[in-house]
């Protein structure tokens, strides 16, 4: 397999080369040029390149519908809403386009290199399909065009190309000698960019690395190296003596042989496939590497060293493209030096990253360890930070790998050219595109984005920090460049700060804002058309907070700040707050500094090195005693309630968790059960069994007994017991379909009214007796409408009051809602809303027959007993004067402009908060932010959590449009739409969210009134933005057309409003994978385990392939489809079934097997898994079955029949724009 | 001029008009509390538990607010007698007014008690500032309508 993988690369390498330079074929020249705005579409469409020419036939056959026949797997389903399966007719319609790429599978790689070009050709053809009408015709013509230019464009690419294979092959190795030679790989740029892996192992992580050098985890390492050195290669080969270069190939052979040998057995055994396993496996930085290397090393052969070329030209494509913002940094000069200075300054970052770490070990948080000092040391090392680097959102991993591929590139593209995007000539687009896509062969293209803006970053590293600047603000053609997502997570930018200030800076999990960028005014934000707003998770789980105890909290004394890394120290003895100016005393206690055990330094105090810390306070923060943790448990026992057997589950999980339960040994516990009458249950210890008290008059509820109903965890533990383990029985012959459920809260808050605490309820039905019954006010008819979705806000304020008295005396409920049909979620989520409780949705649940709820109600259960939690908290948000908040978004009450009333905080909750400038931020640099979080403990400690975070004010449209993070702004506008929505109706906030990208990107335009490009153009910082707001357009929230139950869409209302960014993101935006090729290159270490990462693929069907495993991450739910003619080694090796016919439906579990891809991909998944806190559900999707619905829906950038593609959609907006 | 049910209905309007101003001022006095309460930021304890001082005002807050339903009662009143005494431009003068009550109250959130203003939403910094300049504008009108009904 190497042979035709490799091989054909050359061929197709050069000649695709060439032939977008040297303009060689005018064939194709005539093609992109003449097509040019189609071209771009295609590029965005049509990326799949490679695939497309090999099969002429293919396209002939273009079954439009027959999906399971089909090889063609993504388009059939992306058409299948649509159309009707065609299997035989070659028509030109949508689907054959998209289809292309599944063609290529059958070709080797060598193929699809050279189709590239043709691709571009088809697909310009086939753009128009897009949009709807068909060519007839034009397929099969451009088929045959296709092949018959390949072979004519090979020959003359090479020449054309000018780039003398052989060279640029020994350079190569050269480089890597020189750079490289005594030092061990891993320390080398592997090591650094390990550093920056996840979470609690940073430190850990890059020193394994360091020592495993040889071992098969330094082969991810060592790869990379080899990268550099090939981009670097390329760059210098003029400079470097060819004669250098033969030393090196045999030493990284060494390296490769297993990796390759690996990926040349999957080639092998599934031919078809194979295109795409490069594909997907190269896809990361690294693996590109990968393939670069690789011919080197596994044959000297001129002819296979011609083979490398490909990926030099990659290399310098990307940094033309990149490139041309910055301008040519040192071409020349780069051409010498790169390679010891990239070696180099690697190293230090390693070092640094290390004692980086070590600090954020000690203060920091846990998770965000990992993360924060990635960033620094970015800065640290490279002066300027790029927002890729130092994002660092998720854990880290992606990161880590992100950061990784790009030193390499970085540094290789000093001496590219110009950038293609402003080139004048129609002609050079198409060139520079298509020079991406196919140099290399098939894995390149979506890795592109990801290296360009790591390559970047890499190249700033010695710009000042206006530079960084300037690659947010590039301009993107989204028309054109369709690869914009980037292959791993999407990272926070970061702010444009001062190297220390940024180090103390607040973590990007915590706290984000929208515009990292504040601007100077109003009239500029207005400008910008671009929400200014807070993001924040201020009870996140943090594995190391820096905690403290003193006597006097330090705060200023006029606007109550407390005292945080960004006030200044005027002298030892006085500080000015940053939020309002005043000059405060610093006081005695604080002049010594418990750290160090020093005194006089009040700057070194852990408060002012820390944005993130947590106070105890004293008994000033308390006008009670801290109340004890307190939960109360409000079940449904009606039949409909038996019937889906939920009380077994939840019951057993509770006597699991039982100890587990937050809290002391004040902690107590009570039980509620209700059908048509409310059931309490006395457990005073003592008795000899849990005593059973029915309460039947619900028109006034009272109380049986005053005590003994919540009784005291530790000295009633039996009963408590005696009473789980006998409820799940004690109903099971009901006849009772009533359900009391407003009766039954009136009664949990009187219980509770005199302590506080948790409330969960658990609800089956429609509330139907009693105070605050409710009816049916879903119309199935209705559910797909596309225009007014009804009945979104509440029906009855019963609810909401009860939740205010709720939170009035620090009572929290918490709604679980298990229900098979409407049960006005819209009305019942009130009761949780506004009494800052949590909301939990199972629709249709069914102990039995519905496995995957099931399994995923106990998971969440698990999570849910055993979290953290704070009772009895207010947050208050404070800001720097001339901000103010304009709007809350979660789940709370707003007891003041800037005070929420939280009844209970749980780490699983999130915030957004509108902000607006009232008055001109003109004279001062910096606005800060900071949260303050003031709770009660489950250990009855009263704490304060402050986040601060600190931004810089800039009066620049183009600042503004630079800091822009276009996930907060996702998210916040998600909450906003939501509130408009309810408020207004759904098709003015799904016309508003419309509005913000066409306002934005229009407002951008207008600032860069310099270009005058066709297309969509957006700043590279808001490049995701249309996709995003497609995304969410098409989000169970917000779409229309489709059949959605009002309950679910409300309930997907509800996660906007209370989730934490990270899960909103995956929610608007799955993760994409493709699975069944998982490869350890560019695998994270975390805890001994090895978890691949695998790219992040595009939401399209055109990803799919039939002979593929693909797994969605939507956060709650991770969807594993497997494809009908999936491997059957990766069915029998990991799923543990003999072939695809016998996976069974409802699925929900991967068998522990002990081969290694089984292993693979167990880690991959159970690292998915373990990175949020609610443990999303495995739900293994056959073609067949009925969760493929669900599935693709979430391919979002498809057509449906309700809604846009993600090309139409950028056409929609163009046609806005330009009006 | 004799003193005529027209007279009378001037009369009334006046001195209930009189009580409408107070009613705008004592709505604009509380929204205008609502709104700047976090700028004499007093302990968070302070906020979680209120003092004795903060409820009495929290409460003053309220009975403004819900001074609304009387208020648009007593609009609606004379406008009727107006219309009794046809008067028609001074009921013609009102009848804006008259309306946008009746849509403000047809347009309240839900709500189980009479009341125009939802706790959840009032924080909301559009919501307050609408309602500021409401009362405003209400009190201007009750100002000028009050000379009207004096000199008519």
């Amino acid at each position: 397999m190497s042979v035709p993988g490799f091989n054909p690369s050359p061929a197709a390498g050069l000649s695709r080369h060439p032939t977008p330079n040297g303009g060689a074929a005018p064939l194709y020249q005539n093609g992109p040029g003449q097509t040019y705005p189609l071209m771009q579409s295609q590029a965005g469409y049509g990326a799949p390149h490679p695939h497309y020419n090999s099969a002429p036939g293919h396209y002939a056959q273009m079954p439009k519908k027959a999906p399971p026949v089909n090889n063609q797997y993504g388009m059939n389903y992306y058409q299948n809403n649509n159309q009707q399966p065609m299997q035989t007719t070659a028509r030109p319609e949508m689907a054959p386009v998209f289809r292309a790429p599944q063609v290529h599978s059958s070709r080797p790689p060598v193929s699809s290199q050279v189709v590239g070009p043709t691709s571009n050709v088809s697909m310009s053809s086939a753009s128009p399909l897009h949009t709807g009408p068909p060519q007839p015709g034009s397929y099969p013509a451009s088929a045959g065009y296709y092949g018959g230019s390949m072979p004519l464009v090979g020959p003359a690419g090479t020449s054309a190309q000018g780039f003398p294979p052989l060279s640029a092959l020994a350079t190569v190795p050269s480089a890597p000698n020189s750079a490289y030679p005594t030092v061990s790989f891993p320390s080398a740029p592997g090591s650094s960019q390990y550093g920056t892996l996840p979470s609690s192992q940073t430190s850990a992580a890059s020193h394994n690395l360091v020592g495993t050098g040889p071992t098969p985890s330094s082969v991810s390492t060592a790869p990379r190296a080899p990268l550099q050195q090939v981009s670097l290669g390329h760059s210098v080969t003029s400079s470097w003596p060819s004669s250098a270069a033969v030393s090196a190939p045999p030493s990284y052979s060494g390296n490769f042989p297993g990796t390759i040998a690996a990926i040349n057995s999957k080639a092998n055994t599934v031919p078809p496939s194979s295109a795409n396993h490069l594909d997907q496996s190269c896809q990361p930085p690294w693996n590109r590497t990968f393939g670069a290397v690789h011919p080197t090393a596994g044959s000297p052969a001129p002819g296979r060293l011609a083979t490398v070329t490909p990926t030099p030209p990659v290399s310098a494509s990307l940094a033309q493209h990149e490139g041309m913002q910055y301008g040519n940094v040192a071409n020349s000069s780069a051409s010498s030096a790169p390679a010891p200075l990239s070696s180099s300054s690697d190293d230090e970052d390693d070092d640094d990253e290390g004692e980086e770490d070590e600090e954020a070990g000690a203060d920091s948080s846990s998770t965000t360890s990992s993360a924060s000092p990635v960033p620094n040391n970015y800065e640290a090392l490279e002066g300027g930070s790029y927002p890729d680097t130092s994002s660092k959102l998720p854990p880290g991993p992606p990161v880590s790998q992100a950061s990784k591929v790009a030193k390499p590139f970085g540094y290789g593209y000093p001496s590219l050219q110009p950038a293609y995007q402003q080139t004048p000539a129609p002609c050079s687009h198409p060139t520079n595109f298509q020079s991406f896509n196919p140099s290399s062969p098939g894995y390149q293209q979506d890795s592109k984005p990801y290296p360009t803006m790591n390559q970047l970053s890499a190249d700033l590293g010695g710009l000042s920090l206006p530079a960084l600047q300037l690659e947010a603000l590039r301009p993107v053609n989204l028309m054109q460049d369709r690869n914009i997502l980037p292959s791993t997570e999407v990272q926070a930018p970061l702010p444009n700060l001062s190297t220390d200030l940024k180090k103390a800076n607040c973590s990007s999990d915590s706290f984000r804002c929208t515009l990292t960028n504040i601007p100077q005014t109003q009239a500029l934000l207005n400008k910008a058309k671009l929400p200014l707003g807070l993001l924040l998770h201020p009870f996140r789980d943090l594995t190391q907070l820096p905690v403290i105890t003193s006597n006097t909290i330090v705060r200023c004394r006029s606007c109550r700040t407390y005292i945080n890394p960004f006030v200044s120290f005027l002298d030892q003895r006085r500080w000015k707050c940053n939020l309002c100016y005043r000059v405060n005393d610093v006081p005695e206690e604080f002049m010594y500094n418990p750290l160090t055990r020093s005194y006089g330094e009040p700057h070194k105090r852990p408060e002012v090195q820390n944005s993130t810390v947590e106070f105890i306070a004293s008994s000033d923060y308390m006008l009670r005693p801290p109340q004890p943790a307190v939960y109360l448990f409000v079940l449904d026992v009606s039949h409909n309630a038996v019937e889906a057997g939920y009380l077994n589950v939840l019951c057993q999980s509770l006597l699991e968790n039982l100890d587990k339960l937050p809290g002391d040994t004040r902690t107590r516990v009570g039980f509620i059960t209700f059908d048509s009458t409310i059931h309490f249950y006395n457990l005073q210890e003592g008795l000899s069994q849990p005593q059973m008290l029915v309460v039947s008059d619900i028109e006034d509820v009272f109380l049986p007994t005053p005590d003994s109903l919540l009784v005291n965890l530790k000295e009633s533990k039996e009963l408590v017991k005696d009473l789980l383990n006998a409820l799940p029985c004690m109903f099971t012959n009901t006849r009772e379909t009533h359900s009391a459920l407003g009766p039954a809260l009136q009664a949990a808050f009187k219980l509770m009214s005199a302590t506080g605490g948790r409330v969960s309820v658990f609800q089956t039905q429609l509330p139907s007796l009693g105070a605050g019954l409710l009816h049916s006010r879903e119309d199935p008819n209705q559910r797909s409408s596309a225009k007014v979705v009804q009945h979104l806000g509440p029906a009855t304020d019963f609810y909401k009051k009860l939740a205010l008295d709720c939170s009035g005396q620090q009572i929290a409920v918490d709604l679980f809602l298990l229900s098979s049909q409407y049960s006005d979620l819209a009305s019942l989520a009130c009761v949780s809303k506004y009494s800052a409780g949590s909301i939990f949705y199972y629709p249709s649940f069914h102990h039995v027959h519905n496995p995957v709820q099931a399994e995923k109600f106990q998971k969440d259960l698990r999570r849910y007993f055993t979290r953290k939690i704070g009772f009895e908290a207010v947050m208050r948000i404070r800001c720097t004067k001339g901000l103010s908040i304009h709007t809350f978004h979660g789940n709370f009450f707003v007891r003041s402009t800037d005070l929420l009333s939280l009844a209970n905080v749980n780490p699983d909750s999130g915030f957004a908060v509108q902000m607006s400038i009232e008055e001109s931020l003109a004279d001062t640099a910096l606005v800060c932010f900071q949260a303050a979080l003031l709770y009660t403990s489950s250990k009855g400690k009263r704490r304060i959590r402050v986040h601060t975070l600190c931004l810089p004010v800039v009066s620049q449209l183009n600042d503004v449009f630079a800091g822009a993070d276009v996930q907060a702004i996702t998210c916040l506008l998600a909450n906003m739409a939501v509130d408009r929505a309810i408020s207004s109706n759904l098709s003015d906030s799904r016309d508003a969210l419309v509005n913000a990208v066409v306002d934005s990107l229009s407002a951008y335009r207008s600032a860069t009134s310099s270009l005058q490009q066709s297309g969509v153009i957006a700043p590279y910082s808001l490049r995701l933005f249309p996709l995003y707001v497609l995304a969410l357009l098409k989000q169970k929230a917000l779409r229309t057309g489709t059949s959605t139950r009002l309950d679910d869409r409300v309930f997907a209302m509800c996660e906007f409003k209370c989730q934490p960014l990270q899960q909103i993101m995956r929610m608007i935006h799955p993760n994409f994978y493709r699975i069944d090729n998982l490869t350890d290159e560019g695998a994270l270490h975390v805890n001994d385990s090895i978890v691949p990462q695998p790219p992040i693929l595009q939401l399209s069907a055109e990803r799919l392939t039939r002979e593929g495993a693909f797994l969605m991450d939507c956060g709650s739910v991770l969807y594993l489809w497997v494809g009908k003619s999936c491997d059957v080694t990766f069915i029998s090796d990991v799923l543990g079934y003999p072939n695809h016919a016998s996976i069974p439906q409802n699925m929900t579990q991967i068998p522990e097997l002990e081969t290694p891809s089984s292993e693979r991909t167990r880690s991959f998944i159970t690292w998915l898994q373990e990175n949020r806190s609610f443990n999303p559900v495995l739900c293994i999707v056959k073609d067949d079955t009925s969760a493929k619905t669900n599935f693709f829906q979430l391919l979002i950038e498809d057509r449906t029949e309700a809604a846009l593609s993600y090309y139409e959609f950028l056409l929609h907006i163009q046609q806005q724009i330009s009006k | 001029m004799a003193f005529t049910f027209a007279a009378f209905c001037y009369m009334l309007a006046l001195l209930l008009t009189a009580a409408l101003i107070f009613f705008a001022i004592w709505h604009i006095i509380a929204f205008d509390e609502l709104k700047t309460d976090y700028k004499n930021p007093i302990d968070q304890c302070n906020t979680l538990n209120p003092t004795v001082e903060k409820v009495k005002k929290i409460k003053r807050v309220r009975l403004a607010l819900k001074l609304v339903l009387p208020e648009y009662l007593i609009h609606v009143f004379f406008c009727i007698m107006f219309l009794c005494a046809t008067e028609w431009l001074s009921l013609g003068l009102n009848m804006p007014l008259l309306a946008y009550h009746v849509w403000r109250y047809m347009s309240r959130p839900v709500m189980s008690g009479p009341g125009l203003y939802d706790p959840t939403t009032i924080m909301n910094a559009d919501i307050l500032a609408f309602c500021q300049k409401e009362g405003w504008c209400k009190l201007a009108f009750y100002l000028l309508s009050f000379f009207y009904y004096l000199y008519g």
